[in-house]
C-alpha cells in the first residue's frame, strides 16, 4: 500500500467573482473574490472578525447548505469542480474543540471520515493509526474522547481530517480556543502533516506568528468582504503592515499599542478578599482549597494557570456566583454598600451594580432576541428610566462597535462580536468590580486593543478588575497584580 | 457502576440481538396478568443469569430501581386492585381482598420478570456497538443511527450548559424573581443552544463527508453468530414455557379479557 504522501494529490482552488450572503443579512459576507491557489500552496487567510474568512473556508469544504442558508454569486471551484461534488477532496477542522468530537472512542472518531468516503475496512485502520501518529496523539484506539484536553481534541479533529487523505486541508481558527501549550501542539502537528502529505493548505487565524513560518502565501480580506492584499508572507507583512494592522490582524513585530500594567502599591485597599477559600463546582468535588487572595481596589488582577487548575471556578466563586466550599469571600464595606460581606448571599439584582461577571462561553449568557434588548436587560432589572437606559445602551453600542448590529440576534454574531456584547452587557450596569473569563479568546488585534483600552480606562475610573486569561499580551497590559494558580503562592500563607 | 463486570455468553451477543431477545422475551409476558407465567419466567431468567455470571450483589447494584418499583406497583394493586373474595382490610377507597392480593403478587413478579432481563441484557452495551448493529444488522438508515449516536454524546455538554446558564442569569440581574419563568427561559435557551451545538456538530460531521450520497463503509464490523441464535431461542423458549405453564395451571388471564 502506498504512503499518505504519495496517495494524496494536492488540490487546486479557484474563485471567480465569488460572493456569499447569509440568509437574513443585508450585507454580503464576501463579495467579488478572485483567488487562485495552486496545488501544494500554503495560504494564511487573514482579516478582521466578520470579514467572511470562515464563510470562504466552509464553502471550500462544501459544508454550506443550499439556498435556504444563503445566496451564492460567482464561482468557487476545487480541481475545476463544485466543492459539494468532490466531498473528501477538502477537509475542514473547526474552531470549537468540543463540537468536533463525533464518537466516543479516539479510533472510531478518526475512522468516521474514512467510513463516510467509503474507504474499505481493511484500509481504514492503517489510515487511522497513521493519522494519529502524524498528529502526535499517542493514545490507545479505545481511549475515551471525552477525557481529552482542548489541544488534544483539536489534534484528534486534525487526525480525522487527515485520515480522509484530503488534497486540501482547511483550518478555521484551529487554535483560537486553546491555551499556549495547545497552540504549540496543534502547530507542530500541522507542520509535520504538511511536510509529509504536501496537501494544499488554507488556514484562517488572527495571529500571524503561529503560522508565518509554515505558509508560503498570505491573503488578506478587508472589512468590506473583498481582498486587500495577497502575496509572499514576509512581503505582505512588510508592505501591508499598516493595512493589516487596520484590519485587526496580529502582525509580528507590532505588539499592541496599549500601556503596560501598573504594579499595585503594597498598601492598596482590597475590594474582595478570599480567606481560607475552598472552591469547586459541586460540593463533593473540591478543586482547590486554602486559597488566600485579594483584589486591590481600582486595579486589574490577572489570574493564570494551567487547564484544570480551577481558574474559572475561582473567578465564579469570587464573583458571588458559586458558593465557597470552605472559607469565605469577603467584600469590603464600600463594595457591599450596606449588604452583608459575602457576595454569594446578595440578591441577583444587588450583584449587578457590585460585581459584573462575563462568562467564558458567550452563548450561555444571552437572554434576549436582539443585541439592543440584550443590553437593556440589566438597566431594566435595576429599574432605570427610559432616558438613562437609552443613554447607557447607546454608549455601549458605540464604544464596543456593535451599533450596526443593534437589531441582530445575539446568537448570529461572530465569536468576537459575541464576546464584546457580553462585556457590554456587564458594563452597562456600571458595577464596581468586573470579572472576566478569557475575554480575549479569538479577538482580532483591533478589538483586542479596544477591549484592553476600555478595561484600562475602567480601572483608571476606579473599577476593580479580575480576569482569567491565557494571553501573555493581556497579562502584560492588565496584570497590575498577577495571580498564578499553578504556584503554591496562593495557598494559605502564614500571617505576614 | 463497575465497568469490569462481564457476563459469560451474553457479552458475545450482538447488542441488536440482545434488543430483539428482550422484546421476544417480554412481549408475551405483557399479554397476560397472572402470577404463574411471570414466576416461571422469573425463576428461569434468574437461573440463566446466574449461570452467565450475575452475582446477587451485581443484581442489586444494576437493577435497584426495578427492585424498588416492583413492590410499589404491587402495593398499589394490593390497595386499589379489583376487589374479589374475602375482604381483609379497608380504608376509604383502599380495599385489600383475595383478588387484590393475587393481583399484587402477579404485578410485582411481572415487573421483575420484564424489567430485570431488559436491564441485565443491556448491562454492558456500548452505544457505538449498538449503533453499528442497528445500521449493519437491522439495516436502519445510517444517517439516522449515526446522527442519534453523535447527538447523544452532547447530553453531557447540555448538563454543563444548564449549570452555566443558571449562574449567568444570576450574574445578569435576573436571578431573583420568578423561578418558574426563569426555568422556562432557560429551557428555551438550552433548546436554542442545543440546536446550535447540534448544527455545529452537523457541520463537523459534514466536513468529514457525512451525509453524502456516496455509499458508506463500516470500520467496525457488526457480526451475529451462534451465541445470538442461542439467546434468541432461549428468549422464545422462556416466553413459551411461561405461557404454557399459565395455561396448564389455569391461571392464564389475558389483559384484554
Amino acid at each position: 500500500m502506498t504512503e499518505a504522501s504519495e496517495a494524496t494529490r494536492p488540490a487546486r482552488v479557484e474563485a471567480r467573482g465569488w460572493g456569499w450572503r447569509h440568509a437574513g443579512r443585508k450585507r454580503s459576507a464576501l463579495d467579488g473574490i478572485d483567488l487562485r491557489i495552486a496545488p501544494g500552496e500554503r495560504v494564511l487567510l487573514l482579516g478582521p472578525s466578520g470579514s467572511g474568512k470562515s464563510t470562504l473556508l466552509h464553502a471550500l469544504a462544501g459544508v454550506h447548505g443550499g439556498a435556504e442558508e444563503g445566496e451564492e454569486t460567482g464561482t468557487l471551484l476545487i480541481d475545476g469542480e463544485w466543492p459539494g461534488a468532490v466531498r473528501g477532496r477538502a477537509s475542514l477542522v473547526l474552531q470549537d474543540p468540543d463540537s468536533q468530537v463525533i464518537l466516543a472512542r479516539v479510533g472510531d472518531d478518526v475512522a468516521f471520515g474514512c467510513e463516510n468516503l467509503g474507504v474499505p475496512r481493511n484500509e481504514i485502520w492503517p489510515r487511522v493509526r497513521a493519522a494519529l501518529e502524524q498528529v502526535g496523539l499517542d493514545l490507545p484506539l479505545d481511549h475515551p474522547t471525552s477525557s481529552l484536553s482542548g489541544g488534544q481534541k483539536q489534534r484528534l479533529a486534525l487526525a480525522g481530517a487527515l485520515a480522509m487523505r484530503p488534497g486540501l486541508l482547511l483550518l478555521d481558527e484551529p487554535t483560537a480556543n486553546l491555551d499556549p501549550e495547545g497552540v504549540a501542539e496543534v502547530r507542530l502537528a500541522v507542520a509535520r502533516t504538511l511536510d509529509r502529505t504536501g496537501a494544499t493548505f488554507v488556514v484562517v487565524e488572527h495571529r500571524v506568528d503561529v503560522w508565518i513560518d509554515l505558509v508560503t502565501r498570505i491573503v488578506v480580506l478587508g472589512r468590506n468582504g473583498r481582498l486587500i492584499a495577497d502575496g509572499d508572507p514576509r512581503q505582505v507583512i512588510d508592505t501591508q503592515r499598516d493595512a493589516l494592522l487596520a484590519a485587526g490582524v496580529w502582525v509580528p513585530g507590532s505588539p499592541p499599542t496599549v500601556s503596560a500594567a501598573q504594579p499595585v502599591a503594597a498598601a492598596s485597599v482590597a475590594d474582595l478578599e478570599a480567606v481560607e477559600l475552598a472552591i469547586g463546582r459541586r460540593s463533593d468535588a473540591v478543586v482547590r482549597e486554602g486559597l488566600e487572595l485579594s483584589l486591590p481596589h481600582a486595579a486589574s488582577t490577572v489570574l493564570t494557570g494551567p487547564n484544570g487548575a480551577g481558574k474559572s471556578t475561582l473567578a465564579l466563586t469570587m464573583g458571588g456566583l458559586l458558593p465557597p466550599l470552605a472559607g469565605r469571600v469577603r467584600a469590603a464595606p464600600d463594595l457591599a454598600a450596606g449588604l452583608r460581606t459575602d457576595p454569594i448571599r446578595w440578591r441577583s439584582r444587588e450583584l449587578l451594580t457590585r460585581i459584573g461577571t462575563v462568562f467564558q462561553e458567550p452563548e450561555h449568557q444571552f437572554v434576549a432576541s436582539t443585541v439592543q434588548r440584550e443590553l437593556e436587560v440589566a438597566p431594566r432589572a435595576l429599574g432605570l428610566d427610559a432616558a438613562t437606559t437609552k443613554r447607557r445602551t447607546d454608549e455601549m453600542l458605540e464604544r464596543l462597535g456593535l451599533a450596526l448590529l443593534a437589531e441582530a440576534n445575539p446568537f448570529t454574531l461572530s465569536g468576537g462580536e459575541q464576546r464584546r456584547l457580553t462585556v457590554a452587557c456587564a458594563l452597562v450596569a456600571q458595577p464596581r468590580v468586573i470579572i472576566l473569563d478569557e475575554p480575549t479568546f479569538g479577538q482580532d488585534r483591533l478589538t483586542w486593543i479596544e477591549l484592553v483600552t476600555l478595561l484600562r480606562g475602567l480601572v483608571d475610573d476606579g473599577v476593580t478588575l479580575l480576569s482569567v486569561s491565557h494571553d501573555p499580551a493581556y497579562l502584560a497590559a492588565l496584570g497590575d497584580q498577577h495571580l498564578d494558580l499553578s504556584r503554591e503562592a496562593l495557598l494559605a500563607k502564614a500571617a505576614a | 457502576m463497575n465497568p469490569a463486570a462481564r457476563l459469560r455468553l451474553v457479552d458475545r451477543v450482538n447488542p441488536v440481538s440482545r434488543l430483539a431477545a428482550a422484546m421476544l422475551l417480554t412481549t408475551p409476558l405483557l399479554l397476560t396478568v397472572d402470577w404463574v407465567s411471570a414466576a416461571v419466567a422469573l425463576v428461569v431468567q434468574l437461573l440463566l443469569f446466574a449461570i452467565a455470571g450475575v452475582t446477587p450483589g451485581m443484581l442489586v447494584a444494576r437493577t435497584w430501581p426495578i427492585l424498588i418499583a416492583a413492590p410499589i406497583a404491587g402495593l398499589s394493586m394490593l390497595l386499589y386492585g379489583r376487589p374479589e373474595g374475602t375482604e381483609y382490610w379497608s380504608f376509604w377507597l383502599a380495599r385489600v381482598t383475595d383478588g387484590s392480593i393475587e393481583l399484587a403478587v402477579a404485578v410485582t413478579v411481572r415487573v421483575l420478570a420484564i424489567g430485570l432481563p431488559a436491564v441485565l441484557l443491556f448491562m454492558n452495551v456500548d452505544p457505538t456497538e449498538l449503533a453499528d448493529g442497528l445500521a449493519q444488522i437491522a439495516r436502519l438508515p445510517s444517517r439516522f443511527v449515526l446522527g442519534a449516536l453523535a447527538g447523544a454524546r452532547l447530553v453531557g455538554l447540555f448538563i454543563e450548559d444548564w449549570r452555566a446558564m443558571a449562574l449567568s442569569r444570576r450574574a445578569r440581574g435576573i436571578g431573583d424573581r420568578g423561578a418558574v419563568r426563569r426555568f422556562a427561559t432557560m429551557a428555551f435557551a438550552l433548546l436554542v443552544l442545543a440546536i446550535r451545538r447540534g448544527s455545529k456538530l452537523a457541520t463537523a460531521m459534514e466536513a468529514r463527508g457525512f451525509g453524502s450520497d456516496h455509499p458508506r463503509t463500516w470500520a467496525r464490523e457488526s457480526r451475529v453468530g451462534w451465541p445470538d441464535a442461542a439467546l434468541l431461542c432461549l428468549a422464545v423458549g422462556i416466553a413459551a414455557l411461561a405461557i404454557w405453564a399459565a395455561v396448564w395451571a389455569g391461571t392464564f388471564h389475558p389483559v384484554w379479557s
